[in-house]
């Protein structure tokens, strides 16, 4: 099954409120990647978003779900400033969970 | 500093406004505050002309409402350029009624006026109806809502403020700059930090604070689910790359990222160690109990935010790279 959450229709023209990040990501994103289901973040409407709001939001199914999060998680119609954070977010938790796996 | 009071008696000033309240001066602003007694504050000013940058207004703003109304006064002739205290809203938060009579049409310009933000909805009403009075392109709101907006939320977070953050903002057409300044009088950044980095003093919890990765809310490389230490650091990054000043003050330190010089082509490099940064730190000036991020922003020297955030994101990876080799068993040499 497909999810799509439209995140224009949440966190107005600019995502910053991490609270909101959270609450995403805790009743719709885990629970739905957990069961296998495709998750998409629709960004259309959003014009920008803080790097904190897209780490609330993703880096913990990436940590916790992995490839599970690599495979199953989209995002549409982010602009090239919410693809610039996303894709740093996903850079430096790949860095990290190599580096807490080491550790472990 | 001490001034006679219109009773007759001589009082000891607590905050001056002088007239030269820029970021570059703002380590003598700091030098000449008197926090010796936060139930009270006595504010003057410069006689003849007074210029005030965000950062001293969001400073004077927060220990105004810690001290209370009915304890914070002032006092001193106050000068014609005084009118911007009261345009901003300083004279709100004391017991002095403001000399200055004008409508509030007027008001015409391009500012944020002292804002008291106290809960994450609250920031995201401030981030959309209050931002656009600063009247910008569509491509520089967007700079300035990350860096409110990241500010804010490390204060909501992190400073344990009961009075929230206190956030005022300008836009200096004459250098087309924006000047930013978010106080709070939480519990300051070493206490904040201490309980995973112990910093040996308030000047290495600054810098702490600064390298990108490092939070308060743990050791573990990545973060929480919630924090990764990156606010700062892009902040400050943003700062360095439009060849801005940038300030924290934060108990009795003070870090300023100075301006890195035009005359120095490309653009400014990017170093996840603040150490390296070319800056001014102390650790010597009155103590204050909170934090204050101050940052200036050049819209003509501001790049594709795009550009900006591809360049901070790099040295943000290196620098978990140089963490992890730093890590590295190495051989035995005999």
């Amino acid at each position: 099954m497909k999810k799509t959450i439209k995140m224009g229709k949440i966190v107005n023209d600019f995502a910053e409120n991490k609270d909101i990040a959270k609450k995403i990501r805790v009743e719709i994103i885990m629970p739905a990647l957990s069961k296998g289901d495709e998750v998409v973040l629709d960004f259309y409407g959003v014009s920008g978003a803080t790097q904190s709001f897209i780490h609330a939001l993703i880096s913990d199914p990436i940590r916790k779900l992995k490839d599970v999060a690599f495979d199953n998680l989209m995002y549409q119609n982010a602009n090239n400033d919410i693809r610039e954070i996303i894709s740093m977010v996903y850079r430096y938790m790949q860095e990290s969970l190599d580096m807490n796996k080491d550790e472990e | 500093m001490t001034i006679r009071h219109p009773t007759g008696k001589t009082v000891n000033v607590k905050i001056f406004l002088s007239n030269q309240g820029n970021l570059r001066n703002f380590k003598s602003f700091a030098r000449s505050l008197d926090l010796s007694n936060p139930d009270k504050l006595v504010i003057s000013t410069h006689d003849k002309w007074v210029t005030v940058h965000p950062a001293n207004l969001v400073v004077a703003a927060a220990l105004a409402i810690q001290a209370g109304k009915k304890n914070t006064e002032i006092i001193g002739k106050v000068p014609e350029t005084g009118r911007y205290l009261d345009r901003m809203g300083l004279y709100e938060l004391t017991k002095t009624p403001s000399p200055f009579i004008y409508h509030k049409k007027e008001e015409a310009g391009r500012f944020v006026p002292i804002k008291i933000i106290k809960t994450s909805a609250d920031q995201s009403r401030f981030i959309t109806d209050v931002i656009p009075l600063l009247h910008l392109s569509e491509e520089n709101a967007i700079v300035v809502k990350y860096i409110i907006g990241e500010l804010v939320r490390n204060v909501l977070e992190h400073s344990f403020a009961k009075d929230g953050a206190i956030v005022a903002a300008q836009y200096y057409k004459k250098t087309n700059r924006v000047s930013i300044g978010i106080c709070d009088t939480g519990i300051g950044i070493w206490k904040s930090i201490n309980t995973y980095w112990h910093p040996k003093n308030d000047i290495d919890a600054i810098k702490l604070a600064l390298v990108p990765g490092i939070t308060g809310t743990t050791r573990r490389e990545g973060g929480t689910s919630e924090n990764a230490g990156a606010g700062l650091f892009f902040i400050k990054s943003i700062a360095k790359i439009t060849r801005n000043y940038f300030v924290i003050y934060s108990g009795s330190a003070q870090y300023t990222l100075l301006k890195h010089k035009k005359r120095i082509k490309g653009l400014p490099r990017l170093y996840a160690d603040p150490n390296r940064d070319p800056h001014s730190e102390t650790n010597t000036v009155p103590r204050f109990q909170g934090t204050l991020v101050a940052v200036d922003l050049s819209l003509d020297e501001t790049p594709e935010f795009n550009y900006l955030l591809s360049n901070i994101g790099d040295i943000y990876d290196k620098s978990i790279r140089e963490r992890k080799r730093a890590k590295y068993m190495t051989p035995k040499f005999i």
